[in-house]
């Protein structure tokens, strides 16, 4: 996820936002980013999926992506266009799983308070900094651990093993 | 060190591991389930694993959409059966043999004490109740430990949990977990292990246990670890070549929080819409009329849930304007249950008895709610949308208030009854 700076329109939402109903269990009998994508976020917004743009990020308070160990959660948001989530905390597995298919998370509780719904920012997530062109606010994201960076760096979970298997 | 430090370090060849360490460990047994698998076998084709690392450490169990609830779920198990075949992997768990995860694993002593175990379900947590590092994972992270039989994981800091006194009748371990869960918040054992202890333990079976660990992952918990002693032994003893590890904290571990509850106080509770965390007596929410009351699950769907049930029932029948879903956990369960008559009285009574499956508590199939229909489970969460149409609502309890619920039609204190 290095180099390229992202831009987009915020949707924001607030705490505990699981994955019940990032992606209802009544659609994970598909796990591809094309058949979750329609149905990201119906039950909390019904509205999401046709409103969303590719690049458009998402904010959000404590807990994000709390409940099930689904990827089908994180493949949806990826799917649907989105290209960072900001949180105040994210759910461990979510945290996890979203590292594994590279949708770039970020941890900001001081941003998600400056950013409104509807706010255009940009975000450097190889850097963590996050500004506000709606109005005005910078801020800096809680850096990864190094060794999860390091995963992220060689390109995620998926390229370090298959590094591994072909020693 | 802290039970949790050392289980990682045992599994990372080190003496030492403390909080916030990252470490690459080796795992004991990884869970695979119809809903979280297709994906990983997508994921382990496409980074060139051709053989898992140990048929024998992988286990494979029918538990989300099944018996298949449709086409689509059809081809999910199909991926896993077929898998299963290539990679000679015996732990496979076919309908009619299967069961909900969580209590197949450990009756067929696939967990030990002080094993590292990880499995693509939230819920993977349940087997710290034997005093097994265990914690869910998505479906990258299972294909990847398929292939190398190792995780990335950060040593989590641990709160401790200190209980002591004993149940009061018609109280149980569901009501001892809404109760932390309530105190702690959804998000309040974030990232970290939670340790539960404390001498009324000695007086907790190991399906009161399970409950408990089960719903760790509830507090936002990487795992809930029970320490291992006489009552772990003896469920071990079963399984006589399944030796564990009997570890405990030490003295001077360092814990990030000590919660003490004493359970000589806890009451009969219930958590209401949309959030485990929302807990209240259930004197407070008493006279809520439902429509469906499932007892069940991963959480509350083992013996002592059934006769805890049974013994509240009475000869009551279920209320005419409710559904009773009762799910026992296994097929060996199961056969308990026809061995001590209960099924015989909870079908008179006018219960259904559902296949092992996850069905209704993730809102799959097998009795999904209406729009503003209201349930009563005894299942782990009530996040809006989870159960059935989004304008439905479910609170949670234990065994004991849900068979209460069940035959007055309203959110009953089973104290009332008894």
């Amino acid at each position: 996820m290095a180099g390229d700076t992202l831009r987009g329109r915020v949707f924001k939402y607030g705490d505990s936002v699981d994955t019940d109903v990032i992606i209802p269990a009544r659609y994970c009998t598909g796990y591809h980013p094309e058949e979750l994508a329609p149905h990201c976020l119906e039950d909390l917004d019904a509205t999401f999926a046709e409103r969303v743009h590719p690049g458009d990020i998402i904010v959000a308070g404590n807990n994000f992506g709390c409940g099930s160990s689904r990827e089908n959660a994180p493949i949806a948001i990826k799917g649907a266009g989105i290209s960072c989530v900001i949180a105040k905390s994210f759910a461990r597995i979510f945290f996890r799983n979203s590292i594994n298919i590279g949708l770039p998370i970020l941890i900001a509780p001081e941003a998600v308070e400056g950013i409104e719904d509807g706010d255009e920012i940009e975000v450097d997530p190889s850097r963590g900094i996050i500004s506000n062109l709606s109005r005005s606010g910078s801020w800096r994201a809680a850096l990864l651990p190094p060794e999860v960076q390091e995963i992220i760096e060689v390109g995620g979970l998926v390229e370090y093993v298959r590094t591994r298997l072909s020693r | 060190m802290t039970l949790a430090e050392k289980i990682l370090a045992g599994h990372c060849g080190r003496d030492n591991v403390k909080a916030g360490d990252m470490v690459m460990a080796k795992v004991d047994m990884v869970l695979g389930t119809d809903v979280t698998v297709p994906l990983s076998v997508e994921v382990f084709r496409n980074m060139g694993a051709e053989r898992v690392f140990d048929p024998e450490k992988i286990a494979l169990v029918n538990d989300h959409f099944v018996p298949a609830k449709d086409i689509k779920a059809a081809a999910l198990s199909k991926i896993m059966r077929e898998f299963a075949r290539e990679q000679g992997i015996t732990n496979y768990f076919e309908v009619g043999r299967s069961g909900i995860c969580h209590s197949i694993l450990p009756d067929n002593g696939l967990v030990r004490p002080g094993d590292l175990v990880v499995g693509a379900d939230s819920h993977t947590c349940t087997y710290g109740a034997l005093g097994a590092f265990s914690t869910g994972i998505g479906s990258t992270d299972l294909a990847c430990a398929w292939a190398i039989g190792e995780l990335w994981f950060r040593v989590p800091e641990t709160t401790r949990v200190v209980v002591t006194g004993k149940f009061q009748p018609l109280v149980g371990a569901k009501d001892l977990i809404l109760h932390i869960i309530g105190e702690l918040g959804v998000d309040g054992a974030l990232y970290q292990a939670l340790e539960f202890t404390g001498e009324a333990f000695r007086h907790i079976s190991m399906d009161g246990r399970f409950t408990v660990a089960n719903m760790a992952i509830e507090a936002g918990a990487k795992t809930g670890l029970i320490p291992p002693d006489d009552v772990t032994r003896e469920f071990m003893a079963q399984f006589p070549d399944r030796k564990g590890l009997y570890l405990e904290s030490d003295p001077d571990a360092e814990f990030s929080r000590v919660l003490d509850v004493s359970l000589d106080r806890l009451e009969p509770l219930v958590a209401a819409p949309y959030l485990p965390s929302n807990v209240s007596p259930v004197t407070e929410v008493r006279g809520q009329k439902v429509d469906q009351v499932v007892i069940g699950s991963c959480t509350n769907g083992r013996l002592d849930d059934f006769r805890a049930a049974a013994a509240v029932m009475g000869e009551r029948p279920v209320h005419p304007d409710v559904r009773l879903i009762m799910i026992p956990t296994t097929p060996k369960l199961m056969r308990a249950l026809l061995e001590e008559r209960l099924i015989d009285r909870f079908v008179a009574a006018g219960a259904i008895i559902s296949p092992p499956t996850c069905g209704p508590c993730i809102g799959g199939h097998m009795g999904v709610l209406a729009a503003g229909e209201v349930g009563l489970y005894t299942t782990n969460r009530n996040f809006k949308g989870r159960n059935g149409h989004p304008d439905c609502r479910v609170f949670l309890s234990g065994p004991e208030v849900a068979a209460a619920t069940a035959v007055t039609g309203r959110i009953t204190d089973p104290r009332e009854l008894i």
